[in-house]
């Protein structure tokens, strides 16, 4: 349906398990909100369209795992991140990479606007200019326009 | 009996539909009379035709009558009635009827409310209607019926999907589809205008209050969902881009350029092929949305009908459509000559700045949700398009369209000179700027979206004001007031949706910058600190439901030692369909939410928990109804009142023709 619907649907077979869990939660603050900000944009797999953060999916859980454990012996966040697609390919990312063919992406939209700009200022410049005259009313037309105007 | 009466009143309603595609537009293009005024009766008669087939299926699923294969697959002799009603558009064949019966309710009312419109527009306006159900009901006979039997009836159904079992859903979709579906007699009233080959300020004042209401009831819709999805789900999300939320929103930013540009062409003359392509398009993308929701090529966190077949149908039907009005389009858009003329500085000019910016962000939201689809297919790259992207790619337009948006609101038609214009909106900058820098500097060390968000929304609000403020003219203070009220319509429902969107924008920011989340194992009794309150467990307990056994904690929030409130969220678990559901208790006020959820019991003792305080939450929500009430109010506006009342003499005048 038009909501989050059926998103356990495809987790039937896993427990029933939540979002991060308490147990996974490191103890140095500040690796786990790195850990945190790098799952927001890592796609559950076997998930249809949610981040390992919000999945209760057990690979989800894996995958929140793996990383804190990466985090915790000492990769960078590009280390981490580059070891989970590595492994999982580009598909884990929910930040598409903006290199060979994804430029298209990430330029479509300024493109279309500078697109749209020109368009834009080439009528802009027309419409201050041309003017063509205004046809004269039908009868019929003059007729509805007085019933309208009498309401 | 009744299942096989409503199967047939839907045949019927398809042969019908056939005939009011084709007697009228022929009669159109003859111009006799007789066969253009076939269109009316047939657009009545197929919307009631439709209402008894829908009222059959109901019945079907209100009597828990398993011999029907569609509520054995989803309903459950147990599940509370609301449910089983609301249950009738949960799924894909139903959700396709209320679809149906949406579509030819819109006929019927161009029928009913369409007595002003010239007799061969309005024959052709229905034509276009009937030959949309016509494709819609022969999507529905063809590939998914909702009336087939099972040879033999279970003693029980597989119950509704529990997400779904919730007040939301006997709202939600139904908003959500007036509005998709609202969009469908815009784009007819700009076929029948491309095939009349004339575009006037009369027509724009037409399709306006069609195109108004169906934005409202999309805001209504979108709103709806993201308000069940915040509440629903358990970690307190309300925007998740989504393919099938982007699916919604498409439409929801054309209709938007549209209601802008056709005010254009109401008042001015001008933007005229435009504003016709926007209404092709906005149903267009309502058809895309259809194609996304239903066809399963684009993986979403909203299952539905994942049918192949069913997926290239649509496709056809919205390569037909968009194919056919597009081709029209380019064959005769050079025949609406513009009239109006105006300089680069002009409410004009701001009204092409809007559309322009709502149409490339519906682009970018398109492509976006499109991509992992073409790249899969012809660059052969399994990846994936999310959250991050559409922040990154769609936030720009927004913020821009939020800076311009108070200026060119009151820019003056025809030409502006730059100066005087800013006069009214100096305080609203400053406003703006000091609660920009404010914030920063209240919240050092966070993302600049918070600081960003909160000037934004003050200079929109402000903006509105201003803008209304102006229009009560120059003298005291009392006068001024009291022509507030009698300001017209269209300007008080402008400002206020003006005022929605700002309070909206802000909001969104708020929640994103500032919210706070805590996680852990909680034992009986003990408590916790979140935001300034303690939450503490003081009780679990089993509770059984209707058709669900649940697990209620109760939580005890203090401030100070103070007791704030006490919360029972709970979870749910329903054995018929073997899924769990969160249900998050929150405790709302002005300033936050609070959002309480309870989780599984731990091996070493207590319970996961989950708190949340989200920073102005509900007023995402306060700022979308806003927005939907500015345009209910501004459709109330004299000028659609005297054009109905014109089509009362316009009836009697008729014969005299």
């Amino acid at each position: 349906m038009k909501l989050r619907a059926a998103l356990l649907i495809a987790l039937l077979s896993a427990p029933p398990a939540w979002a991060v869990q308490p147990d996974e939660v490191l103890a140095d603050p500040a690796l786990e909100a790195r850990a945190r900000s790098i799952s927001e944009g890592l796609r559950c797999l076997v998930c249809r369209n949610e981040t390992i953060d919000d999945s209760d999916a057990s690979l989800a859980r894996d995958l929140r795992l793996l990383l804190r454990e990466r985090l915790t012996a000492g990769d960078t966040d590009a280390d981490a991140i580059a070891f989970i697609v590595d492994r999982y390919g580009e598909y884990v990312l929910l930040n598409p990479t903006a290199n060979g063919v994804n430029l298209i992406l990430w330029l479509a939209g300024p493109a279309m606007l500078i697109a749209g700009l020109a368009t834009a200022a080439l009528y802009l410049r027309r419409r201050r200019t041309s003017a063509a005259p205004d046809a004269p009313l039908s009868d019929s037309e003059t007729k509805r326009l007085a019933e309208i105007l009498e309401n | 009996m009744i299942i096989e009466l409503g199967h047939f009143a839907l045949i019927l309603a398809f042969a019908i539909a056939i005939v009011q595609s084709t007697l009228p537009m022929i009669g159109a293009a003859q111009n006799r009379a007789a066969l253009m005024a076939v269109a009316e009766p047939a657009a009545i008669a197929q919307f009631l035709l439709i209402g008894f087939s829908f009222a059959a299926l109901t019945y079907g699923f209100v009597t828990s009558d398993f011999s029907v294969a569609l509520v054995t697959a989803n309903s459950h002799t147990l599940k509370p009635m609301l449910y089983k009603v609301a249950g009738v558009w949960g799924n894909h064949e139903g959700s396709l009827l209320l679809w149906a019966l949406i579509l030819s309710l819109f006929g019927a009312s161009a029928a009913w409310f369409g007595g002003n419109l010239p007799p061969t527009l309005r024959a052709r306006v229905l034509a276009v209607q009937g030959l949309i159900g016509v494709a819609f009901l022969a999507f529905m006979l063809f590939t998914s019926n909702p009336f087939l039997r099972l040879a033999t009836p279970p003693l029980n159904g597989n119950d509704l999907n529990p997400l779904l079992q919730d007040p939301g859903l006997a709202f939600h979709p139904p908003f959500l589809y007036l509005g998709y579906v609202g969009l469908s007699m815009s784009f007819s009233f700009a076929v029948a205008a491309l095939i009349e080959g004339r575009v006037d300020a009369a027509w724009a004042r037409w399709v306006r209050p069609w195109t108004l209401a169906a934005w409202i009831f999309l805001t209504i819709g979108i709103a709806m969902g993201s308000w069940w999805a915040y509440y629903e789900l358990g970690w307190g999300g309300f925007w998740f881009w989504d393919p099938v939320e982007n699916a919604s929103f498409m439409p929801w930013l054309i209709s938007a350029a549209l209601l802008h540009s056709a005010i254009v062409v109401e008042k001015r003359e001008a933007l005229k092929s435009w504003t016709i392509l926007l209404a092709i398009l906005a149903f267009g993308f309502s058809l895309i949305g259809t194609f996304i929701v239903r066809s399963g090529v684009i993986t979403s966190v909203h299952a539905f009908a994942n049918d192949p077949e069913r997926g290239v149908f649509i496709l056809m039907i919205l390569g037909v459509f968009m194919g056919g009005a597009l081709t029209l389009f380019t064959l005769r858009a050079s025949k609406m000559e513009a009239k109006g003329v105006f300089s680069t500085v002009s409410r004009e000019s701001a009204l092409v700045a809007n559309n322009l910016l709502l149409a490339v962000s519906c682009f970018v939201v398109f492509i976006g949700t499109i991509w992992p689809l073409v790249a899969e297919l012809f660059f052969n790259r399994k990846l994936s398009v999310g959250v991050p992207f559409f922040n990154a790619a769609f936030t720009p337009f927004m913020v821009a369209l939020a800076l311009l948006l108070p200026i060119g609101s009151q820019l003056p038609w025809k030409r502006a000179s730059g100066t005087r214009l800013l006069v009214p909106l100096k305080t609203g900058l400053i406003l703006a700027v000091v609660s920009t820098a404010l914030v920063f500097a209240m919240q050092t060390g966070h993302s600049a979206l918070g600081p960003i968000g909160a000037g934004l929304g003050v200079w929109v609000v402000w903006g509105a004001l201003a803008d209304l403020w102006q229009r009560t003219g120059r003298d005291n203070i009392s006068t001024r007031l009291s022509r507030l009220g009698r300001l017209p319509r269209a300007d008080l429902g402008k400002a206020t949706a003006h005022a929605g969107f700002g309070v909206t924008l802000f909001a969104v920011a708020a929640m994103n910058a500032w919210s706070i989340e805590d996680i852990r194992v909680l034992k009986l009794g003990e408590s916790f600190q979140i935001g300034g309150y303690d939450v503490q467990l003081t009780d679990v307990k089993g509770v059984e439901g209707p058709n669900y056994q649940a697990t209620v904690a109760e939580m005890r929030v203090t401030r100070a030692g103070a007791l704030v409130t006490t919360q029972f969220p709970e979870k749910r678990f329903y054995p018929v369909q073997g899924m769990p559901t969160t249900e998050a208790a929150i405790h709302q006020s002005l300033t936050r939410d609070l959002y309480l959820v309870i989780g599984d019991p731990q091996k070493s003792g207590g319970w996961a928990v989950r708190a949340y305080v989200k920073p102005f939450a509900d007023w995402i929500w306060a700022g979308a109804l806003m927005m939907a009430l500015g345009g209910l109010i501004s459709l109330s506006d004299r000028r659609y009142r005297a054009a109905a009342g014109a089509k009362r003499s316009a009836a009697k005048g008729l014969p005299a023709e």
